[in-house]
C-alpha cells in the first residue's frame, strides 16, 4: 500500500506513522486522545480502518466530528470504562498517557478493551532530559516538552524502562517497541532498553493484553 | 385609534388565529394519510386508536433507491412545519436554519418527512381529532400515549412512503426521545440517528415541571374535565400559565440574567401592582398567550405526559440493552448551559452506546442559550450536523 506524507493536506507525524504501520489493514481502532483527527484519518484512508476517537477537547471534538469522524467528547480516564472488553482490535494512546490521572487503570483498560493496545509517549529518560536536570538542577524544558512544571499537564512523565515495568507489572505483553528520535526516525537499536532510553526520544510500545501463562 | 380598539383589533385578531389552529386539526394544511378502521394503532396501554390519521410534511425528492430520506421529529410544542411558514402563525418553519436547501439538512439532496406527532394538535390524531364512539372530539377519552407509540406511528407513515430504511432520524428534545426510540425499536430502519439536547429518561425533575404544567392547565375551570372544545371557553390562562413555567426551562439563567435583567417594561418605576412591571414578565406573558393560540391543551397534558412516561432503561432492562446489536451511526448532540437534558443526561446515551461497541460521536456544544440552543442558529452545531451528515451520505452512496 503507497503511503502518502500528507493526508487532508496535513503532514503525517512521525510516531502516527510508526503507529499505523503496527495497525492491521480493515480494523476496528479507538484512538484516545485523538486530537484533531489526524491519525484517525490516516489509518483511515491508508488502512481503512474501522475508526473511532475519545478527544477531550470540545473544539477538537467538533472539528472531528465535522469532519465524518466517529468521535466523542471525553476522557481516558473516566470514558473507557463504557467499553465492552476486546470491543477493538486496537486502541490507541499516543503522546497521552503522561496527562492521564491514573496511567496504570488507564493502561488496564486499554488492554481490556483492546485486543492490542498501542501506546506512544516522551521518553523523561532521554539524555538531553537526564543532562539537563543534572547541569541546570531544574525541571527539564525540551522542544518536545516545553513547559514550566506548574503549567504542564503531564503529571506522569516516565522513562521507556518505567513504562516497560508498568507492563511487566500489568503482564502484558510486548509484541513490538520502536524509539525515534527528534526528526521522527527510528532508532536502529533493538534489543538494548537501556540505550533506546537514553538516546530515543519518543517510544511507541504495540502490547497485548496478559496470556494465561502455562505453569510448565 | 382608541385603546380599546386596538385591544379589540388583538383580541379579534388572537380569536381567528387561535379558529386557524382548531381547523388544523380536521384540516390540516399539510399533506395527510389516513388509516382505517380496520388497520387500528395498537398502543402500548394495551388500546387501539381507529382512525389513524397523520400529517406531514416533505422537502426535496426521494431518490430512486429510497435511500436519502431523513425523518424529523418534533419536540413537545413544535409540529410538522419544520421548514416552510406556519399556516397558523405565519411565522418561519421551527428549524428553518437547519432543514432546506443547502442548508446543514440539504433538502437539494434529502428527502425530508416530519410529521405532526399522535397525540399532537396539526392535523394526526390527538384528543380534539373525533372520538368515532361518541362522534365528539376525544378530550381526556383519548388513550394515555408514549414516546413508542408516536414512533410506532410515524414507522406507519414511512411505510406508508415506501420507505425501508431511512438515511437518518433527527430531533432535539422529545423529537431526541423520538429518534432513540426508533433506533431500539426498528434498528434495521435507521441508517444514521442524531439525538440532540435530550436524555434516555425523563427524571424526576423534568417529570416535576411537567406536572405542574399539567395542573396548571386542569385547575383553570375551562378546562371543563378536558370536554370544552364545544364550548366558548378554552382553559387559556391555565395552558398560558403551563407554557411560561415551561418556558423558563428552555433558557438559562445567564440568557435571561443577559436579555433582561431587572429591566421594567414600559415604564420608569414600580407600579406597586401586579403588573407586568418587569420585563421578563411581560416576556413570559406573551409567550404564554402567543402559546394558547395555536396548542391544544389537551394535546399539551397527554404528550407531557408521554414524556413523563419514556425510559428506555425501564423498557429494555438495561439502557444498553436498548441499542443491542445496532448498526445505527449515532451523533449525540448535548449543549453546556441545557439544564434540562443536560449533558450528564446525553452522555449516559454514550456511555450505553459505547457499551454495545456502537459507532457513535458525541459532541458538546458551548452555548449560553439553555435548552433551547437546539433550535437557535449555533456555528458550531450546524458544522457538526453538516459533517456527520455529508460523512455518513458517502458511505450509504448518496450523491
Amino acid at each position: 500500500m503507497s503511503t502518502q506524507d500528507h493526508i487532508a493536506d496535513r503532514p503525517v507525524r512521525a510516531d502516527h506513522r510508526l503507529i499505523a504501520e503496527m495497525v492491521a489493514p480493515g480494523s476496528r481502532v479507538l484512538d484516545v486522545g485523538c486530537g484533531d483527527g489526524a491519525l484517525l484519518e490516516l489509518l483511515i484512508s491508508e488502512k481503512a480502518v474501522d475508526g473511532r476517537g475519545v478527544e477531550i477537547s470540545r473544539d477538537n471534538v467538533n472539528a472531528c466530528v465535522a469532519r465524518g469522524l466517529s468521535v466523542i467528547q471525553g476522557d481516558a480516564d473516566q470514558d473507557l470504562s463504557g467499553y465492552p472488553d476486546k470491543a477493538f482490535d486496537y486502541v490507541v494512546l499516543s503522546l497521552t498517557i503522561q496527562a492521564t490521572r491514573q496511567p496504570k487503570a488507564v493502561l488496564e483498560n486499554l488492554l481490556r478493551i483492546g485486543r492490542r493496545a498501542i501506546v506512544s509517549f516522551p521518553n523523561f529518560g532521554h539524555w538531553k532530559i537526564r543532562t539537563a536536570l543534572l547541569l541546570t538542577g531544574r525541571m527539564p524544558r525540551t522542544p518536545n516538552l516545553p513547559e514550566t512544571w506548574f503549567d504542564s499537564q503531564d503529571s506522569h512523565l516516565c522513562t521507556i524502562k518505567d513504562f516497560s515495568d508498568l507492563v511487566t507489572i500489568l503482564n502484558a505483553e510486548v509484541e513490538d517497541a520502536v524509539a525515534f528520535n527528534s526528526r521522527g526516525q527510528r532508532l536502529a537499536i533493538k534489543n538494548s532498553l537501556s540505550l533506546q532510553n537514553l538516546l530515543g526520544e519518543k517510544a511507541v510500545f504495540l502490547l497485548a493484553p496478559q496470556v494465561p501463562r502455562s505453569s510448565g | 385609534m382608541a385603546a380599546s380598539d386596538t385591544r379589540n383589533d388583538g383580541a379579534a385578531r388572537q380569536q381567528a388565529q387561535a379558529d386557524a389552529a382548531l381547523r388544523q386539526v380536521t384540516e390540516p394544511e399539510s399533506q395527510v394519510v389516513r388509516f382505517p378502521d380496520n388497520e387500528p394503532l395498537q398502543l402500548d396501554s394495551g388500546r387501539d386508536i381507529a382512525p389513524l390519521t397523520i400529517a406531514y410534511q416533505t422537502y426535496g425528492t426521494l431518490n430512486a433507491d429510497k435511500s436519502n430520506a431523513i425523518l424529523i421529529c418534533h419536540a413537545l410544542t413544535g409540529d410538522q412545519h419544520v421548514a416552510n411558514t406556519h399556516p397558523v402563525t405565519g411565522k418561519g418553519g421551527w428549524w428553518a436554519t437547519l432543514v432546506g436547501p443547502g442548508k446543514p439538512v440539504d433538502t437539494d439532496r434529502f428527502f425530508v418527512i416530519c410529521a405532526n406527532i399522535l397525540g399532537g394538535c396539526m392535523g394526526s390524531t390527538g384528543p380534539a381529532s373525533v372520538n368515532p364512539a361518541t362522534d365528539k372530539p376525544y378530550g381526556v377519552d383519548f388513550p394515555v400515549i408514549t414516546i413508542g407509540d408516536m414512533v410506532k406511528a410515524q414507522a406507519r407513515l414511512v411505510d406508508y412512503l415506501g420507505i425501508d430504511q431511512l438515511f437518518s432520524v433527527i430531533g432535539g428534545s422529545m423529537g431526541g426521545m423520538q429518534a432513540l426510540q426508533w433506533c431500539a425499536r426498528y434498528k434495521e430502519r435507521v441508517f444514521t440517528a442524531m439525538p440532540i439536547a435530550t436524555a434516555p429518561w425523563h427524571t424526576a425533575q423534568n417529570i416535576a415541571f411537567h406536572e405542574v404544567g399539567r395542573q396548571a392547565v386542569m385547575a383553570d375551570p375551562d378546562w371543563q374535565g378536558g370536554a370544552y372544545y364545544n364550548t366558548k371557553a378554552r382553559p387559556a390562562r391555565g395552558l398560558a400559565v403551563a407554557r411560561m413555567a415551561a418556558h423558563i426551562t428552555y433558557l438559562s439563567e445567564k440568557a435571561l440574567q443577559d436579555k433582561f435583567g431587572r429591566g421594567l417594561q414600559n415604564r420608569d418605576a414600580h407600579s406597586f401592582s401586579f403588573d407586568a412591571d418587569f420585563k421578563i414578565e411581560s416576556y413570559l406573558r406573551h409567550q404564554g398567550s402567543t402559546f394558547v393560540d395555536r396548542f391544544d391543551a389537551n394535546s399539551y397534558l397527554y404528550i407531557t405526559r408521554a414524556m413523563d412516561y419514556f425510559d428506555l432503561e425501564a423498557e429494555y432492562g438495561k439502557l444498553a440493552a436498548a441499542f443491542n446489536g445496532t448498526k445505527t451511526q449515532f451523533c449525540v448532540v448535548s449543549f453546556t448551559s441545557d439544564w434540562l437534558y443536560p449533558t450528564r443526561d446525553n452522555k449516559e446515551i454514550v456511555k450505553a452506546l459505547n457499551g454495545v461497541a456502537a459507532n457513535v460521536s458525541f459532541v458538546e456544544i458551548e452555548s449560553d442559550k439553555g435548552h433551547d440552543a437546539f433550535l437557535l442558529e449555533e456555528e458550531v452545531f450546524f458544522a457538526t450536523v453538516r459533517g456527520f451528515l455529508n460523512a455518513a451520505a458517502k458511505k450509504r452512496g448518496i450523491a
